[in-house]
């Protein structure tokens, strides 16, 4: 630890304040995770991680660093993170899902903005990030007007550069799409003073695609009749996704897969009776944002899949590989993003269609629609996916909620009384 | 044999005592702090052979008197349904929340919407509107019955819908307009957690803030519909826990 202590210094990182995050955490890790029944072997791994999410992640970060690396921290799914491999630079998924320092926050943000907004900007004012701080880039884009606004505060902590992400999805938006690709190309060129080639480019791809691949095929095996994982597990998967090393990440998962087909071979998983299947759809939910997750399996039903970019918005297409032209590789990425079904695109069909697709093939029996407070392209388009479930006669639950722990009861009633509704 | 249905609300404890089916009494307490130990004491005296929970405290005290538990939503279905078994939708204003039900014909939930994480539109925002015109909730309620409506309370926060009341009152506005106020947003904010069902009649309306004649009156009014209120609207959760647990 005291090696630790020494680079969390070195980051600016407040260290007491940082210690009680820490204990926190782990606190938190152990009663929602540790305290399941029944978990995968090949989770060691992943509890490994997140044993160490601001210790030796952050120090393998700082030795990439000395080797002349850059590390891009990014916000959103829409940043390729094929482009920053290509660079020969380390991504990093920057999302904040705990309530830290929100007062701090708020002396730049409106109390009305959402939490995953405030929770980027409390952990960087109350110098609780690791990661942000080891940055040499920060990569913001134009989704929603919270973030859009934000990053314009921000930039003035620590330089941002903007993506510009249109919000339809029309010929000429993905032209000017495609440009921000390649704008974006030059300024990791500029920054690393990597050429990013075709091969490079090409290799990039195939990591990051198999990151997707093991993803995919991890959400594919939650739909066996008895889930081999819980929810909380392949979220959590999910979300380390973000900032582990992606090459020892895949490996992970694709072990943990073959645990997990022994398992649905066996008719083995986490429950001993077919459970009630729930699909979470909505916003995405960053560590340590686990309340709703073990809310719901705390009711003993299983949550077996997430629609959502910590989940399969992030995972489910890939690009295009074997290109052997620059342009003609960029041009597959531009196709790959574009097909992000995010709510802050208008109209949006493509999300009811999957939604509609991802109950079907994993027989889920209700959807939950996760809103964080305050997200208007979430929440007002819930509206349009219970109207979708809704002819289908599936039946929705739509909870609009922040970090806090204060709702949890009033968020229980709900759960179990959908849940009635399910199994009356 | 008898059997209880506890509802433990945010605001008030009630308990529906069945004797061989038939309802022999009905008892209500404030929830206080150490609420656990006034619900042993009057289970002593009860001596029931089955307790069904329900109610925002339910989890507590079902893991120190190991009682099974149903959610609000299911027990205000199922007692709705007993004393009204006509009923298709159900409006459950409560000390902290507001519930709209939706019932299948044979009077089980079909879906349900909640207001979320805000008092407005409940019985503690009666509570402080009452407070800030300086009356109690029955004077309220006379007010209200006498009062036009001049007024409208747009806020959809408790807080802010009293910066309004003070500052109608600061412009001379009558109490009973005021009242009549406070109620038409309570109705109205009702009305769009029922229309999101979507609402389907006949209605009834339970929770302790059902006791409000004028209340029910506007109701109606916004609605266009008659409004069904149970003579004590406030047991229905525990009387819904009360049949649950019989069968």
């Amino acid at each position: 630890m005291q090696n630790y202590r020494q680079m969390w210094q070195e980051l600016g990182l407040n260290l007491d304040a940082h210690n009680n995050l820490m204990q926190t955490l782990a606190e938190f890790y152990s009663s929602i995770y540790l305290s399941q029944k029944n978990r995968p072997r090949a989770m060691q791994y992943f509890d490994f991680v997140i044993s160490e999410v601001h210790g030796l992640r952050i120090q393998e970060l700082q030795e990439a660093k000395t080797r002349g690396k850059r590390i891009i921290g990014t916000f959103c799914v829409f940043v390729p993170e094929e482009l920053i491999l290509a660079a020969d630079a380390v991504c990093i998924g920057l999302c904040a899902g705990a309530e830290a320092r929100f007062d701090l926050a708020e002396q730049y943000l409106p109390k009305t903005t959402c939490g995953l907004i405030k929770s980027f900007f409390g952990f960087k004012l109350a110098k609780l990030c690791p990661y942000t701080n080891s940055c040499d880039l920060v990569v913001g884009e134009t989704t929603c007007d919270g973030k859009k606004k934000a990053y314009e505060l921000f930039n003035e902590i620590q330089p941002v550069h903007i993506m510009e992400v249109p919000q339809t999805k029309s010929q000429a938006a993905k032209l000017l799409f495609h440009q921000e690709i390649k704008r974006f190309q030059k300024r990791l060129e500029k920054l690393t003073e990597v050429e990013i080639t075709a091969q490079r480019l090409n290799d990039a791809v195939k990591v990051v695609n198999n990151k997707r691949h093991a993803l995919n095929r991890l959400n594919a095996l939650r739909s066996a009749e008895i889930p081999p994982i819980s929810g909380l597990d392949a979220l959590l998967i999910n979300q380390i996704a973000f900032y582990d090393d992606p090459i020892r990440f895949t490996e992970a998962v694709n072990k943990l897969c073959d645990e997990l087909e022994e398992r649905v071979k066996n008719q083995q998983g986490i429950t001993d009776k077919k459970p009630i299947r729930i699909l979470m759809s909505g916003c995405p939910m960053a560590i340590p944002n686990w309340k709703i997750p073990f809310i719901v399996e705390g009711t003993g039903a299983v949550i077996v899949g997430e629609e959502s970019c910590v989940g399969v918005r992030n995972t489910r297409n890939t690009v295009q590989e074997d290109i052997n032209d620059l342009e003609e590789l960029l041009a597959a990425i531009t196709d790959r993003y574009f097909q992000i079904d995010c709510a802050t695109f208008t109209p949006n069909q493509e999300r009811l269609q999957h939604i509609m697709e991802m109950t079907e093939s994993l027989k889920a029996d209700g959807v939950i629609h996760y809103a964080i407070q305050f997200c208007q392209p979430y929440t007002i388009e819930s509206k349009r996916v219970e109207d979708a479930l809704a002819k289908k006669g599936i039946p929705l639950l739509r909870l609009e909620t922040d970090y806090s722990m204060q709702d949890v009861e009033a968020l229980k009633t709900r759960i179990e009384a959908f849940k009635e509704v399910i199994t009356p | 044999m008898k059997i209880a249905g506890l509802d433990v609300g945010s605001r008030a404890i009630k308990l529906v005592l069945l004797e061989d089916g038939i309802l022999i009494s009905c008892h209500e307490m404030i929830t206080g702090f150490d609420y656990v130990t006034s619900v042993k004491q009057l289970l002593e005296i009860l001596r029931p052979d089955r307790t069904m929970l329900t109610g925002y405290g339910r989890h507590i005290l079902s893991s120190s008197l190991d009682f099974p538990n149903i959610t609000e939503i299911k027990a205000h279905a199922r007692g709705v349904h007993h004393l009204y078994p006509e009923a298709r939708s159900i409006l459950d204003i409560g000390g902290q929340d507001t519930k709209a039900i939706g019932l299948t014909p044979n009077g089980t939930v079909q879906n349900f919407v909640m207001n979320n994480r805000c008092a407005a539109g409940t019985g503690r925002f009666l509570e402080v509107m009452a407070n800030s015109l300086q009356c109690s909730l029955d004077e309220l309620n006379k007010l209200a019955m006498t009062g036009s409506n001049h007024f409208t309370i747009n806020s959809t926060c408790t807080v802010f819908a009293e910066t309004e009341v003070i500052s109608l009152k600061a412009q001379g506005a009558a109490p009973q307009d005021v009242a009549r106020a406070v109620f038409t947003s309570v109705a109205q904010s009702a009305a769009s957690l029922l229309h999101r069902l979507p609402i389907v009649p006949p209605l009834c309306f339970c929770g302790g803030v059902a006791r409000n004649q004028h209340l029910v009156q506007e109701l109606e009014r916004i609605l266009g519909m008659e409004v069904l209120v149970p003579k004590q609207p406030e047991f229905t959760g525990a009387l819904g826990a009360a049949l649950l647990a019989v069968t």
